[in-house]
């Protein structure tokens, strides 16, 4: 097949994981933009979804009640981190780094569980489960086709989402990540609206994690590694496309979603263009390098050309 | 109302930054005193307010708001009973959240934030209401972010946020320094009416020796940590920043780098 014909029928799962990272970068968005914490948690509780949704639907348990599992379990690894920075005065950053130090131990735990040892990776066959949604189906034209179920989680979850941050207790975390000084002095506890801004991100980054492990077939020990990373890719390049244009805030974290697609079609582009998938974690580390650095020059190169104006003022 | 007794607080203790900033301070405001607040640098004005807010805590010593006592209560239960407005006009709003959301969080001082909305459309008509007797053309802005309004804008915002919900006791840490005269002058006048209005009582602090004087029906200067000039009713009105001026030197041993410390 030539390049653009695989490019073309490499897109359906381009769209599919850019959706499944999609949710995972709302829960970026959650700590990154509205709570103003890097939350680094996400790289294990990524795992930790994927983890607790496969060996509880291994175990009998019917799929919906195995997801609810993992956004709980997700919440829980959430509230953790949040504890460690509020209630131990541990820097957020340091905090996330432990929890998902932790979760690794424990999502190794989790994947083998009832067999005594920990366990790297744990598969789950589409055929012998009624899975959410399978990689198989993913240009099937029916139903079965994940993109379907994707699309319809993604509106829900942003529609919640809406009604809650217009609520007063998401105002109340909006106005923590906003002005923390000010939050308290209008007598919100910032801490338990960290708290509860952390376990909401994470519980939607474990949810991700369970569809992923669904979608792929397994649960991986590495599912997360890098997820951080890939989640701020999503949110940034959402917001370069599409800041002018969305100011609503569903809209915004539609954004989200789609800078997650846009990112994984152009991993497809340049996979197809013979870059080695080694390579692919370098890549996405310098693109989100390269856009976090940029509102930092645009200012300094601004505050130049003021000074210089001034300078040419004073001299006039 | 409010009930300073006997506070001391002391920064980096222990260390070469050692500094005592509240010693032995002792003050008692009465329902509707509005007190104003002068002294020298490091004289601990904004520690006093900080220690009243909850934003530090105490050494020793008790404080009791309205006959509770608040000195173990952290910031955010405390601010049940306060409206503060900071010196910085970044500090006292949401740069990020509009208007009305700025407006609907102050609203909710001291309750229970819940599921149900965050701001409703009778809180919407109230606050068009509110702003527009400050004159300053927010009522039209409603849903604009605070952060792109001016110093003098966002500390109007700030001072009916803080009196949005009537208050037990109203923090004013010279909330007009940073802005320019005639700005100053506009929020101060804004200030005036609504403590008048709701009969607050108010503890504001100022450099301005002339503001201190001609607002509110007592004045107290601190000095070292503690009270050491507390003028009130009719001696207040006869004050004149000369006299005030002596007794500063009375009671600092006088350096004229004290006085200038005071007028700065």
């Amino acid at each position: 097949m030539d390049f653009f014909g695989s490019l073309l029928s490499s897109m359906p799962g381009a769209v599919a994981q850019g959706l499944i990272w999609g949710i995972m970068a709302i829960g970026v968005y959650i700590t990154y933009r509205i709570l103003d914490v890097a939350d680094l948690t996400v790289d294990g509780s990524l795992g930790t979804g994927g983890a607790v949704c496969v060996i509880l639907i291994l175990n009998g348990v019917p799929v919906a009640a195995a997801m609810a599992a993992a956004v709980l379990a997700g919440m829980l690894a959430g509230a953790v981190t949040g504890l460690l920075h509020t209630a131990c005065g541990i820097p957020a950053i340091l905090s996330g780094i432990l929890t998902q130090l932790a979760l690794y131990s424990i999502n190794l735990r989790v994947m083998g569980a009832g067999t005594g040892a920990g366990k790297a990776n744990l598969p789950v066959s589409v055929d012998k489960y009624r899975l959410l949604l399978s990689a198989r189906y993913v240009r099937a034209a029916d139903a079965t086709n994940p993109n379907l179920v994707l699309i319809v989680a993604v509106a829900l979850i942003i529609g919640v989402l809406y009604w809650y941050f217009g609520t007063e207790s998401g105002c109340s975390l909006r106005a923590t990540g906003a002005n923390e000084a000010m939050a308290r002095a209008q007598g919100i506890n910032t801490n338990v609206a960290k708290v509860l801004g952390l376990a909401l991100s994470n519980g939607l980054v474990a949810f991700a994690g369970a569809l992923l492990a669904q979608y792929q077939g397994f649960s991986d020990i590495n599912m997360g590694r890098g997820a951080i990373v890939i989640g701020l890719a999503a949110v940034i390049i959402g917001e370069v496309l599409l800041s002018r244009v969305f100011r609503n805030f569903a809209l915004k974290l539609a954004a989200c979603v789609i800078g997650a697609i846009v990112y994984y079609m152009v991993i497809q582009v340049v996979l197809l263009a013979g870059l080695s998938t080694d390579d692919l974690k370098l890549l996405t580390a310098l693109v989100v390098a390269l856009f976090l650095s940029v509102p930092y020059w645009k200012g300094r190169l601004s505050a130049k050309k003021g000074a210089q104006k001034k300078g040419g003022a004073s001299r006039a | 109302m409010l009930e300073i007794k006997n506070v001391y607080k002391t920064f980096n203790a222990g260390t070469v930054n050692e500094k005592r900033a509240l010693n032995g301070l002792s003050l008692s405001l009465a329902d509707g005193d509005f007190v104003t607040v002068i002294g020298g640098n490091g004289a601990g004005k904004s520690t006093m307010l900080n220690v009243v807010s909850g934003a530090y805590s105490v050494d020793a010593g008790s404080i009791a708001i309205g006959g509770v006592d608040v000195t173990r209560l952290p910031e955010y239960k405390r601010a049940a009973y306060i409206g503060r407005v900071f010196q910085d006009p970044m500090m006292g709003t949401a740069a990020t959240m509009q208007i009305e959301e700025n407006l609907a969080l102050a609203a909710r001082r001291g309750q229970k934030r819940g599921l149900s909305a965050g701001i409703t459309r009778a809180e919407r008509a109230q606050y068009k209401e509110l702003l527009a007797v400050l004159g300053l053309g927010l009522e039209d802005r409603m849903t604009s972010k605070v952060g792109l309004l001016s110093g003098g804008q966002r500390q109007a915002l700030t001072l009916l946020m803080a009196t949005l919900k009537k208050p037990k006791l109203l923090l004013l840490d010279e909330h007009t320094a940073a802005l320019d005269p005639k700005t100053a002058a506009k929020v101060l006048d804004a200030t005036e009416q609504i403590v008048q209005r709701d009969k607050l009582t108010t503890l504001m602090i100022t450099h301005n020796m002339r503001d201190a004087i001609a607002h509110g029906n007592r004045l107290v200067m601190l000095y070292d940590g503690r009270v050491v000039v507390d003028v009130a009713g009719e001696e207040k009105k006869k004050l004149t920043v000369e006299q005030l001026l002596e007794k500063f030197s009375e009671v600092s041993g006088s350096s004229e780098a004290d006085d200038k410390l005071l007028l700065s």
